[in-house]
């Protein structure tokens, strides 16, 4: 066959310069790249505990790190990887047990998971900048 | 094959597939996964309402017997759960095996002692040392 008269709507491997990445992996690499921060904030929360039960002076640096612009940044980007890892990881259970492959429904639990982490993360975003 | 091994190869393979670990991994990610999802909604939520509050009553929070156990809980498993992530990121993205190992080993060092420096400290405030 020629190359004037190949069939022309045959499907093609994705060319990564100009292709588009569909939502789902859009959000699978937010999964991944979440985690990782996550692993990181485990540090600081592992430094938290530490510093609570260290003298008042030292406690006071750290919560003044806390109050920072840094710091609020620090805790509300954290805030933020955790609430999406976790309603996509609850997507991943499902998966794991076989439910939601279809494309339509992965397209739509992948808004869905968007919607609940973006929600969940403002409201604690409200609620903490409240009570500091 | 040693000559020794009397079991054949599929005795040999069977569950363990090609990472030598079979499901042990897949299946202690989905486990932690699954215990993190209550834990890490309630520390969440006690994180926020804790927002600017002092030494004292953050003190007085981590020391009562409840969160001390789910507190302690969250942390080792989280870590744990960790840990296996960054061990998967690893192996896909670092290709020398040495520098892979190292890094797998640094990782589980890490998380490790900082599971282990966090409990203390929980147990410190709750026990009043």
């Amino acid at each position: 066959m020629s190359v004037a008269n190949r069939p022309t709507n045959r499907p093609l491997s994705p060319h990564l310069q100009v292709y588009r990445l569909p939502i789902t992996a859009r959000l699978s690499i937010l999964h991944r790249a979440t985690g990782v921060a996550l692993s990181l904030g485990a540090l600081y929360l592992v430094a938290w505990v530490v510093f609570a039960s260290a003298s008042p002076t030292t406690y006071a640096k750290f919560q003044a790190f806390n109050a920072s612009i840094v710091g609020r940044i620090v805790l509300g980007g954290w805030l933020f990887c955790l609430f999406y890892h976790l309603c996509n990881g609850i997507r991943h259970l499902f998966w794991d047990a076989g439910i939601g492959f279809e494309i339509k429904e992965a397209e739509k639990a992948s808004y869905i998971v968007i919607a609940v982490a973006v929600i969940a993360t403002l409201a604690s975003w409200a609620v903490g900048l409240r009570l500091a | 094959m040693k000559s020794s091994d009397l079991r054949t190869p599929l005795a040999r393979a069977r569950g363990l597939g090609s990472a030598h670990t079979g499901l042990h991994h897949w299946w202690m990610q989905r486990l932690t996964a699954i215990a993190l999802v209550p834990l890490v909604v309630w520390f969440a939520v006690s994180l926020v309402m804790m927002s600017g509050a002092d030494q004292d009553v953050v003190r007085a929070w981590i020391g009562s017997p409840f969160v001390m156990v789910l507190l302690i809980l969250t942390i080792v498993v989280g870590l744990h759960h960790g840990q296996l992530g960054l061990q998967v990121v690893i192996e896909d993205y670092i290709h020398g095996e040495g520098r892979k190992l190292a890094l797998i080993l640094l990782v589980r060092f890490v998380a490790v002692l900082s599971g282990l420096a966090a409990t203390v400290a929980i147990l410190r405030i709750g026990f009043g040392g």
